[in-house]
C-alpha cells in the first residue's frame, strides 16, 4: 500500500493539475460581464461503494480466518481543456485484514494529443500491453496477484505505475515509451493477506513471517524503460518489446534474508490474429537476469525464456472459451542446480495451462466465469469461479472462491493452498 | 451485457437523396439491395448518440447510453469501420468497442475491446450475429445489418406506402426465424418495419422505425437533407420486453481519417466523437 509520502506526492500533482485546468487559457479566454470568476471546465465525476468479504474454507495457521472483509468508495473525477483530458480516481476503503483505514491513488494523469503522430500520458496509470489472456511474459507493469487471489475486482490485479507514457504513430509502425523514474515493484505476496512458502523457513509462511525486501528507490537512478514497437498488418498484430529495470517481485535476497529486486532486461515479440473462427496468439519473451547472467549465483533469479500460445472462441451463443498454453524455462539449469545445494529446486521447464469460459445468461445480466490455471509439472492447479450478477443498472452481486490445489507447498500454486477462500460482494456504481 | 457484438446501429442513420422521383419498377432483389444501401451506407461517416431502454415483462428498465462513430471503406455495400464508446451503465462507462466489419460473407469481423480500468485492449472472438446487442432486444445483425446475400427476396406485395418483401435465408439452420416481412418505404426505402416469423407464420419478433428526421448534411460540397430513423423499437413477442433505441447528434460526412479506427483511438477516443 503507498505510505504517506506517495499520498502527499499526488495530492500536490492533483492540486497543480487544477491549477493548470484553472488557469487554461481556454477558460481563461471565456469572459463573462457578470462575474471575474472564470467558469469552470465540464467535471465528470463517477465511482461505486462496495463491501465485499470472503472467508478461509480451512484453517490457515498464519493468516486470519477472513481471507477480505473490506468497504470500498472508489472516486473518480475527469475533465478536458482544449489541450489535454485530466483524470483521477482513487479508493478509500476500511480493511479488515489490515485493521485499518486504506487510501489508493489509481490513477492521476494528463493526457494530451500534441500533434498528429504523438500521444502524451503523465503521471499515475495503469499500464498494459501484450496479449496473454491474465497471463503476462512482456506487460512488465505492476500487478496486484495479492488482490486477485484474495477475490478483489479483476481491475484490482493491475496496479499503477508512476510513470510517462509516450506514444509515437507512423506508417512504418508504431512505438510506446513508458518511462517510470522511480522503480514500481509489483504488489506481491508478502504474507499480510495470503501465505507463501518460505524457503529460508523450510515451510508456509504468512502474518509470523512477512517478507522484508529492499526496493529499489531512487529516483532516476532506479528507473524503468518499457518500450514497444507495434505494427497492424490486416489486423495482423505484430509487437516486438523491450524492458530494462528489476524483477517485478523479489527475484535475489541478501544473505541475510532480506528479499532483493536484482535487473532485469526483457526482450520479446507477440503476433495476434484471427485464426479460423477464433483469435489465436502467441508471444514469447527473454528474461535476461543481468546480476546473474552465468546463473551461478544461489541468491538471483536465473535468466528464463517464456512462450505462450493461445486460442479463444465462441462455442456457443454467449459462451466464450480462451485456452492457453505457457512455458517457463529456466535458462544455465544445471549452474542452477549446482549452486542451489540443499532445499526445493525449480524445474528446468513449467507447464502451465489456462482455461477461461464465459457464460451470459438472463439477458446478459448473470455472468458466470471460471478462469483456471493447471501446471502439469508442478502438480499444482488455481481455480476462479466467479458468478455476477446485474440487479439493476447500479447494483451488481458477485460471489465467487479462489481455490489452490497442489502436491507440494513449495510450488507457484501449491504454496497457496490455505488460502483457499470464497467471497461475495456488493456493489453500488454511481 | 454483452458488447462483444457492437457495430453501430447505422441502419438507423439512414439517408435518401433523390426523395421525389417517381419509383421505377423495381425487382425484389434491387429493393432489398437498395434497403440495405440506404440504411447502413448513407455518406461516407457518420457519428451520433444513442440511448436505449429495455423494458423487460415485468417492467423493470435498464438504460444503456453510448456514443458511435462510423466510416465506410471503399465504395456502397462493402466493408466499414465502427466505434463505440459506452456511456452507460457504469460498470461499462468509458468502454470502447473497435469493430472493422467486412461485407464478404466468409470473412469475419474483425473486432477489439479496451477496457479502461485495465488499460487492456481485448481481441474479441467472432461470435453468433444473432446474439442479444448489449443485453437489449436489438441483435448484433440488426444493428450491423443483414447482408442482403444470405436471403431469398419476394416482393409479395406493394402498397400505398410500401414495398413488402419476403425475405427467406438460405441457410435456415443459421438463424432461429423461418423468414421475416420487410416494410420498406417507396419514398426513402427506409426500412419501416421488420416481422420475424417462426413455427410456420407466428410473427415473435418486431422491429419498427418510430420516428424520421431529416437530418442537413453536406456532399459533394452540397447541401443535402438525409431522412434518418432517430427512433426504432424492438420487441420481443415471446418473452414480453422490448427495447427503444433514440439516436441524436447525428452528423454525415464530418470528414474522419482512415486512421481514426485503431488501437490509438481505441485506447483514448478520437475528442470530436465524445462531445
Amino acid at each position: 500500500m503507498p505510505c504517506d509520502k506517495v499520498v502527499h506526492m499526488w495530492v500536490c500533482v492533483l492540486v497543480l493539475l487544477g491549477l493548470v485546468v484553472a488557469g487554461s487559457p481556454v477558460t481563461a479566454g471565456v469572459t463573462s460581464d457578470l462575474t471575474m470568476i472564470d467558469p469552470l471546465p465540464p467535471m465528470e465525476t463517477h465511482g461505486f461503494f462496495e463491501v465485499r468479504g470472503g472467508m478461509r474454507t480451512q484453517d490457515d495457521p498464519h493468516e486470519k480466518d477472513f481471507s477480505i472483509l473490506e468497504a470500498r468508495l472508489q472516486w473518480e473525477l475527469f475533465t478536458y481543456t482544449d489541450w489535454a483530458e485530466f483524470k483521477f480516481k482513487g479508493d478509500v476503503w476500511g480493511d479488515g485484514i489490515t485493521e485499518q483505514g486504506e487510501y489508493d491513488t489509481r490513477e492521476a494523469w494528463l493526457f494530451t494529443r500534441p500533434t498528429d503522430d504523438l500521444d502524451l500520458k503523465i503521471g499515475r496509470q495503469v499500464l498494459t500491453w501484450g496479449t496473454g489472456d491474465l497471463v503476462f511474459l512482456n506487460d512488465l507493469f505492476p500487478k496486484d496477484w495479492q488482490s486477485y487471489f484474495i477475490g478483489r475486482d479483476k481491475e484490482y490485479l493491475k496496479s499503477p505505475s508512476d510513470a510517462a507514457k509516450v506514444s509515437l504513430f507512423a506508417d512504418l509502425a508504431n512505438v510506446d515509451v513508458v518511462y517510470t523514474p522511480q522503480f514500481d515493484p509489483d504488489r506481491y505476496i508478502t504474507g499480510e493477506y495470503v501465505s507463501y512458502w518460505n524457503a529460508d523457513l523450510g515451510r508456509r509462511a504468512g502474518r509470523d513471517a512477512l517478507v522484508a525486501s529492499d526496493t529499489p528507490a531512487q529516483w532516476f537512478r532506479d528507473d524503468e524503460l518499457a518500450v514497444r514497437v507495434y505494427k497492424n498488418i490486416q489486423n495482423d498484430e505484430l509487437a516486438f518489446y523491450g524492458y530494462w529495470g528489476f524483477w517485478k517481485r523479489p527475484g535475489g535476497q541478501k544473505p541475510s534474508g532480506v528479499a532483493t529486486f536484482p535487473a532485469l532486461n526483457v526482450y520479446g515479440a507477440s503476433l495476434r490474429g484471427q485464426v479460423g473462427p477464433g483469435i489465436g496468439n502467441v508471444e514469447v519473451a527473454y528474461y535476461r537476469s543481468v546480476d546473474d547472467e552465468s546463473g551461478k549465483n544461489a541468491l538471483i533469479n536465473n535468466s528464463e525464456m517464456r512462450y505462450l500460445v493461445g486460442y479463444t472462441q465462441d462455442l456457443a451463443k454467449d459462451f466464450n472459451a480462451s485456452l492457453q498454453y505457457y512455458l517457463e524455462q529456466l535458462l544455465d539449469y544445471s549452474d542452477y542446480r549446482a549452486s542451489l545445494g540443499g532445499g526445493e529446486k525449480r524445474d528446468r521447464f513449467r507447464h502451465v495451462i489456462t482455461l477461461q469460459l464465459t457464460k451470459l445468461l438472463m439477458n446478459q445480466n448473470l455472468e458466470l466465469h471460471l478462469a483456471s490455471y493447471y501446471s502439469p509439472s508442478d502438480k499444482d492447479a488455481y481455480l476462479r469461479p466467479n458468478i455476477r450478477y446485474k440487479y439493476s443498472d447500479h447494483i451488481t452481486l458477485e460471489a465467487g472462491a479462489n481455490l489452490f490445489f497442489g502436491q507440494k507447498s513449495h510450488t507457484f500454486f501449491g504454496q497457496f493452498e490455505n488460502n483457499t477462500n470464497i467471497y461475495g460482494a456488493v456493489k453500488y456504481s454511481f | 451485457m454483452k458488447i462483444g457484438i457492437v457495430v453501430i446501429a447505422s441502419c438507423l442513420l439512414v439517408s435518401i437523396s433523390f426523395a421525389g422521383e417517381p419509383a421505377p419498377v423495381l425487382t425484389a432483389d434491387q429493393i432489398a439491395a437498395k434497403a440495405n444501401r440506404m440504411a447502413l451506407y448513407q455518406g461516407e461517416d457518420s457519428k451520433g448518440k444513442v440511448r436505449m431502454t429495455i423494458k423487460d415483462r415485468q417492467g423493470r428498465i435498464r438504460k444503456r447510453a453510448f456514443h458511435m462513430l462510423r466510416k465506410d471503406v471503399g465504395d456502397n455495400g462493402q466493408d466499414q469501420k465502427y466505434f463505440t464508446f459506452f456511456q452507460k451503465p457504469a460498470d461499462v462507462r468509458k468502454m470502447v468497442f473497435m469493430v472493422h466489419k467486412h461485407a464478404a460473407l466468409e470473412k469475419d469481423d474483425d473486432r477489439w475491446l479496451y477496457m479502461p480500468s485495465l488499460d487492456l485492449v481485448k481481441r474479441i472472438a467472432a461470435s453468433d450475429k444473432r446474439t442479444s446487442f448489449v443485453g437489449s432486444d436489438f441483435l448484433y445483425e440488426d444493428i450491423s445489418g443483414r447482408s442482403p446475400k444470405e436471403d431469398v427476396h419476394e416482393l409479395v406485395e406493394t402498397t400505398d406506402r410500401f414495398f413488402v418483401l419476403k425475405n427467406t435465408p438460405k441457410v435456415p439452420d443459421s438463424v432461429e426465424f423461418a423468414y421475416y416481412l420487410a416494410y420498406v418505404d417507396k419514398e426513402t426505402f427506409l426500412p419501416m418495419k421488420l416481422e420475424f416469423f417462426k413455427d410456420g407464420d407466428r410473427v415473435y419478433r418486431i422491429i419498427e422505425s418510430v420516428k424520421v428526421e431529416r437530418i442537413h448534411a453536406r456532399e459533394n460540397n452540397q447541401q443535402v437533407v438525409y431522412p434518418t430513423v432517430t427512433q426504432s423499437r424492438a420487441r420481443d413477442l415471446e418473452n414480453g420486453s422490448e427495447t427503444t433505441m433514440t439516436f441524436s447528434d447525428i452528423h454525415y460526412n464530418i470528414g474522419l481519417g482512415g486512421k481514426v479506427f485503431t488501437e490509438r483511438y481505441l485506447r483514448r477516443p478520437p475528442r470530436d466523437a465524445m462531445r
